[in-house]
């Protein structure tokens, strides 16, 4: 006797095996530690999974809508559908602590707050008022900005000064 | 070869097309740099901001055509010259194939300021899927402004070579910033629905922001001319046909073909 799948246990279920789903340009992350797992419907005709992208053009977006639905259907909870919500914009800060730390352990210095005065109108910024970033292998402080962009749309470049090793910077956004 | 689209857009899908092709052009622009750039930083810089503002044309063009069942391929590649929409300053050659370095920086700032003072302000359109779009690129562009104006400075007060170019490059893209502010009926009716700011309104931020970079940068504001582009009315420079072969010739090629 087959027993039918409550709908809060669906939801559970379909969380979990979110977090499986690791992000194709930040392997060490799930989506879910990244946050841009927004929500999880259970409607009668199969889940919908609700997407926040990070950046406009972002080219994992795609591979990412199709890891979730090749997840989901593993897990036997099939039919499911991929929706995109851009309100509100994804910021750094939804990144969770656990993934925070599996960034640091990967590596990659994890990003400070986002800067709440987005969309005021910036003054010009000299570099002496950018904000110190500890080095993920050292700890050092005596890092310096190499690049700002760095191999992905999501991090820039640093160097230590202290360990004298390259590592990358989650930008804060 | 694939026929171009026809296209009449009213009022309200020309405001939205302006803002789409000016990301796409100057991502296009961008994307020249690929494998050409000064330094490895440089290279990944430019083409990461090309991204950024190719996703936001993607957005944008999507939701300027989904009343008219056209998407975004469509539009970005079907068009004829005179159905692009974006001012004639991100058209303007500035790739490496030129003395285009100083040109591109310079560029990015002008572009990456208005942008983002425009996205501050479409973040809270009444056209709650262009605020959505705002409120991502706003971040973007606040980003590729502080990058652009930390290389102006570097430049503008760098050797004597690296001066004179940027002064070089004011010289011939200061007139082209005029149209960004020049109001026009597409404007009046942005305004009149609430989607959006006419572009008189940032030109005064537009040009606090500038200044306080060009004096850091040691150049002087050049005198404003009578010169008045008009990319946005659909007349353009010599220099769009050319970019819109390259950028169209798959697709034109084969009709429908992707990735």
């Amino acid at each position: 006797m087959s027993v039918a799948v409550q709908p809060a246990t669906r939801t559970a279920q379909a969380w979990a095996v979110l977090g499986t789903v690791l992000d194709p340009e930040v392997p060490a992350l799930s989506i879910c530690d990244l946050g841009i797992v927004r929500e999880v419907i259970d409607h009668p005709d199969g889940l919908e999974i609700v997407l926040t992208p990070t950046y406009s053009g972002c080219p994992a977006t795609e591979v990412i809508e199709q890891d979730c639905l090749r997840a989901l259907a593993g897990a036997g909870l099939a039919p499911a559908r991929v929706t995109l919500r851009r309100a509100p914009a994804w910021t750094t800060d939804w990144i969770s602590q656990p993934g925070r730390a599996k960034l640091l352990a990967y590596g990659i210095a994890p990003p400070g707050p986002a800067d709440l005065s987005v969309g005021v109108p910036m003054r010009f910024v000299r570099r002496r008022a950018a904000p110190v970033v500890a080095c993920p292998r050292c700890a050092s402080p005596l890092t310096e900005q190499l690049s700002a962009f760095g191999a992905t749309a999501c991090k820039s470049l640093y160097r230590c000064g202290a360990c004298r090793e390259p590592f990358e910077y989650f930008k804060p956004i | 070869m694939q026929a171009s689209i026809p296209l009449q857009p009213d009022l309200a899908m020309q405001y939205l097309l302006r803002l789409a092709d000016t990301c796409l052009i100057l991502g296009q622009r961008l994307g020249e740099w690929c494998g050409h750039a000064p330094v490895l930083e440089e290279d990944i810089a430019l083409t990461n901001m090309a991204l950024d503002l190719i996703g936001q044309a993607r957005a944008l063009l999507s939701h300027a055509g989904r009343p008219l069942g056209l998407d975004e391929d469509q539009l970005a590649f079907l068009r004829d010259e005179r159905d692009y929409l974006n001012p004639t300053l991100v058209e303007l050659p500035g790739g490496p194939q030129v003395d285009g370095f100083a040109v591109t920086v310079l560029r990015n700032l002008m572009l990456a300021t208005w942008l983002k003072l425009l996205w501050a302000r479409l973040a809270s359109s009444r056209d709650s899927e262009l605020a959505a779009i705002a409120g991502k690129a706003v971040k973007e562009a606040r980003y590729h402004q502080q990058h652009a104006a930390d290389w102006l400075v570097r430049l503008g007060d760098g050797t004597a070579q690296s001066h004179q170019r940027c002064e070089r490059a004011l010289a011939l893209l200061w007139r082209y910033t005029a149209e960004l502010f020049d109001d026009d009926a597409v404007d009046a009716a942005a305004v009149a629905s609430g989607v959006g700011p006419a572009g008189s309104e940032l030109q005064a931020p537009w040009r606090a922001e500038m200044a306080d970079v060009l004096a850091e940068a040691t150049l002087a504001v050049p005198a404003d001319s009578a010169f008045r582009s008009t990319g946005k009315r659909g007349v353009h420079s010599e220099h769009l046909g050319l970019l819109l072969a390259e950028m169209q010739h798959l697709q034109r090629a084969f009709p429908g073909g992707v990735w």
